[in-house]
């Protein structure tokens, strides 16, 4: 297992070492930094100073060297536009990210799998098709429009949730959080049912899909000859066996959740990490973009990790062997 | 069916914005502001902020014409040297009084901010020396006559001596800022929220506004409805799309102006032959490059129905432009018009060029820069297509458009440009003046045009102290460079648009600032 582990975060070394040079590179050739960042009015003198103040007038190799050095010394380097270093700039985006992540996954999890399974044990019922037909509406609508209508209804029509913005923080543990007071929960609201709504469709789908085809299988025929409470037969027995997939799933949407709340932090001027990497790529600031993939790709890999242990705990005939 | 929760929405909302009012305006802003240090990155919605909290020697008003700011008064002592007289009874937001040592202070730090991605220092290069006669006088010494010193000091933020050693990190966590101005700093969030304070002590007129937070909604269709909702009371940069329905809204008003910048098209009238996107008709490489003659380029200009583009595509936030910059702004021509849609002519005049079947082109363009670049371009390009000059479009992000664009790759662009200064060097001196690094001239010259009539008289109005003479000077430059050789075409005046909630007012300002003091309430 320790074995295991290691070997892991050693490919997670080799993963995170060509992503910084793919996106160096790529980013490379969009364009010169330079160009978007001084002022439009800035004289030639102007621009090569801007040049030389960022590192920009050295060759692309030298400047990749340089970042990779930095990077072993744990330093991504300055962003442009901010002047300080990138990952600090990502990092105190983040806990507005995660608040609004964590919001979403509760509430899809915590929905999606009630429903889900209410659907899969009476797939007759008119609710449960109701539920279904929910679901189809909630990951085929874009999420843009969605969040669009919901600041409607329910900030311009209604007037009973705040339009945009993120509430106000208190300092836990030295992150600041806005999620423990009820005035930050009223912003936080439809942003993360914005988020949320996607994940929740396909948890629905999925958890029915699962309970479908599990209730018909012999141990739950089995458990229930044997004269279980019904309750125990869904809770423990069938649940169990539908989880499985289910984290797998929760775990990469967790992930994108983090990643790639990009649409829903601008729509909602949500100051997180999404809106800050979307402004940096239009401003080519190098430093917090590729900063930005290298943590994301960085919590994909402990994700999958985290996902691969759970299996095994859940499942104990997946053992978690050894490679030979 | 929702009409009576949204009523009733509508008066709760009414209430707590009135009683709201006196004490704190909620702005939404477009541009998420990148910085608190005045002198770090020259970028509009920094150097708005800027303006709440500091101050410049001279101010501009709405139309940019020159005010008295931290200085009084302001001449020319001979054509090298300038004296400019501080404001007295000024005090610092820490109660210490401001004099001369804090402006020496200031033009010391400015060209010294490390790894500063836009400074500046551009406006400070003129002056060769700046000392302090008196604690109230400060005189400054250009390395040759400078005109327009008055103007780049409107540009310069004015910090404390203590100041000057001061870090960008320090501005930023709000240690460093104070400043003069009708505003104090009171939070600063990056990406999310700059919150300011009034400043009791204010030398000016008192702002309305006890405390002010501004909102950083980069999405335009949520920061209307944030205005809707009543959770801004003033947003700026009304998207063209809901303005028909803003001023229907009894609920809101709006506030516009033909701002600084325009919209124009750029040609390869450097290249003598092989540019780029040239075709002949069939689309097939064409050696020779028609854009170098003047009466193609202004036949290119007579195929554009200017008024079509204002009114369909801009819904009327544009104004037809045949000049830099509107004629309020000094050293522009009373001469010039926006050229007329005259296809016949526009003919006549490619015959003559020696091209009567016409050619092909590609015009290049941003698609999130200005507005609605992108659909301006089709426009364009569908009009010269009719016009017998088959022209495709090619749109792309900013970040990716001007770097190609400085590098010469394209024969045909659109691009912008906001005149900073207020007046009309400045699109003289970067767009049509020979590319020449080492005056500076010709930095945005993505066309490389060049004519020497048109440098002397820039270079020449650029050392002439005298306002009228050099106004004269200026519009020459612009009819010919302009209106004779079209080395640029232009197409539009952006107008700006601010949305207020009714109650509220402010004046549209044409350097596109969002200034807080300047709200009023319309009571």
């Amino acid at each position: 297992m320790t074995v295991y582990v290691l070997r892991r975060l050693a490919q997670t070394l080799l993963v995170l070492f060509v992503t910084s040079g793919l996106v160096f590179g790529g980013l490379y050739l969009v364009g010169d930094p330079v160009e978007i960042l001084v002022n439009p009015q800035a004289d030639q003198e102007e621009r090569a100073r801007t040049a030389a103040a960022l590192g920009l007038d050295k060759p692309v190799l030298e400047q990749y060297g340089l970042f990779l050095k930095g990077m072993f010394a744990g330093d991504l380097g300055k962003s442009f536009v901010f002047g300080r270093p990138a990952l600090e700039v990502i990092l105190e985006r983040m806990p507005a990210t995660l608040e609004l992540a964590f919001l979403a996954m509760l509430m899809s999890v915590g929905l999606g799998i009630p429903l889900g399974l209410y659907a899969g044990l009476y797939p007759d019922r008119k609710t449960s098709k109701a539920i279904m037909a929910g679901s189809i509406l909630g990951f085929s609508l874009p999420t843009f429009w969605v969040g669009l209508l919901l600041i409607m209804v329910f900030a311009v029509q209604l007037g009973w949730l705040p339009s945009t913005g993120r509430g106000p923080t208190e300092n836990v543990f030295g992150f600041s959080i806005s999620i423990f007071s009820v005035e930050g929960l009223r912003y936080a609201f439809l942003p993360s049912l914005n988020l949320a709504l996607f994940k929740l469709s396909l948890i629905i789908r999925l958890t029915r899909a699962q309970v479908r085809e599990q209730a018909l299988l012999d141990y739950i025929r089995f458990a229930r000859a044997k004269g279980l409470p019904r309750s125990r037969v869904i809770g423990v027995h069938l649940l169990k066996n539908i989880l499985i997939p289910l984290v797998t799933v929760i775990g990469l949407e967790l992930g994108s959740v983090i990643a790639f709340a990009i649409v829903t932090e601008s729509i909602f001027a949500w100051p997180g990490m999404g809106k800050l990497v979307i402004d940096s790529i239009f401003q080519l600031d190098r430093p917090v973009v590729v900063a930005y993939l290298l943590v994301v790709v960085f919590m994909f890999i402990m994700i999958n990790l985290v996902v691969d242990v759970l299996y095994s705990a859940l499942d104990p005939r997946v053992r978690i062997a050894e490679a030979k | 069916m929702i009409r009576p929760p949204r009523l009733l929405a509508a008066i709760l909302l009414g209430v707590t914005v009135l009683s709201a009012q006196a004490q704190e305006l909620s702005i939404g802003l477009s541009t998420p502001v990148t910085t608190m240090d005045p002198h770090f990155h020259n970028l509009t919605p920094n150097n708005s902020i800027a303006k709440h909290i500091f101050e410049t020697l001279v101010h501009q008003d709405e139309q940019q014409a020159l005010k008295p700011g931290l200085a009084e008064s302001w001449r020319a002592v001979d054509s090298t040297t300038w004296e400019i007289k501080l404001r007295k009874n000024v005090r610092w937001h820490d109660g210490t009084p401001f004099t001369a040592e804090d402006v020496l202070s200031t033009l010391k730090r400015i060209p010294n901010v490390p790894n500063s991605p836009a400074s500046f220092a551009i406006y400070m290069r003129p002056i060769v020396d700046a000392k302090a006669a008196d604690p109230h006088t400060v005189i400054l010494k250009t390395r040759e006559a400078h005109p327009l010193l008055p103007n780049d000091l409107a540009t310069i933020h004015i910090i404390p001596k203590k100041a000057e050693a001061m870090s960008t990190p320090d501005f930023n966590s709000g240690k460093a800022v104070i400043g003069t101005g009708p505003y104090k700093f009171a939070e600063y969030v990056s990406g999310d929220r700059v919150v300011l304070t009034v400043n009791d002590k204010y030398w000016g007129p008192k702002p309305a506004f006890a405390k002010v937070r501004f909102r950083m909604i980069t999405n335009s269709a949520a920061r209307v409805a944030a205005l809707l909702a009543g959770d801004v009371q003033m947003i700026e940069a009304v998207p063209t799309a809901d303005i028909e329905n803003l001023r229907k809204d009894k609920r809101v008003s709006l506030a516009s102006v033909v701002s600084n910048r325009i919209i124009y098209l750029h040609l390869d009238s450097g290249r003598e032959k092989n540019s780029p996107f040239v075709t002949d008709a069939a689309g097939k490489p064409m050696e020779a490059n028609p854009l170098r003659d003047a009466r193609v380029r202004k036949a290119i200009s007579k195929l554009i129905d200017r008024n079509a583009i204002a009114s369909r595509i801009m819904e009327g936030e544009a104004k037809p432009a045949g000049q830099f910059l509107p004629e309020t702004f000094h050293g522009t021509s009373r001469k010039l018009t926006p050229d007329k849609y005259d296809p016949e002519g526009a003919k006549k005049l490619l015959a003559e060029a020696g091209y009567p079947n016409g050619f092909g082109l590609t015009l290049h363009t941003p698609n999130n820069r200005y507005v609605n670049d992108e659909k301006i371009s089709q426009a364009v390009a569908q009009f010269l297509t009719r016009g017998g000059i088959p022209t495709k479009v090619e749109a792309m992000p900013s970040a990716v458009f001007f770097s190609r664009g400085s590098k010469l790759e394209f024969s045909f662009l659109l691009a912008g440009w906001g005149a900073g200064t207020g007046e009309n060097s400045s699109p003289l001196r970067s767009l049509v003046s020979t590319f020449d690094p080492k005056l500076g001239n010709g930095a945005a010259n993505r066309g490389r045009f060049s004519d020497a009539g048109v440098d002397a008289l820039v270079q020449t109005a650029l050392t002439t102290i005298d306002d009228t003479k050099r106004g004269i000077m200026l519009a020459a430059a612009t009819e010919k460079a302009v209106g004779e050789l079209m080395g640029v075409i232009p197409v539009h005046y952006e107008v700006s648009t601010w949305g207020v909630r009714k109650g509220l007012a402010y004046k549209a300002r044409v350097d596109q600032y969002t200034l807080a003091h300047e709200v009023k309430t319309s009571k």
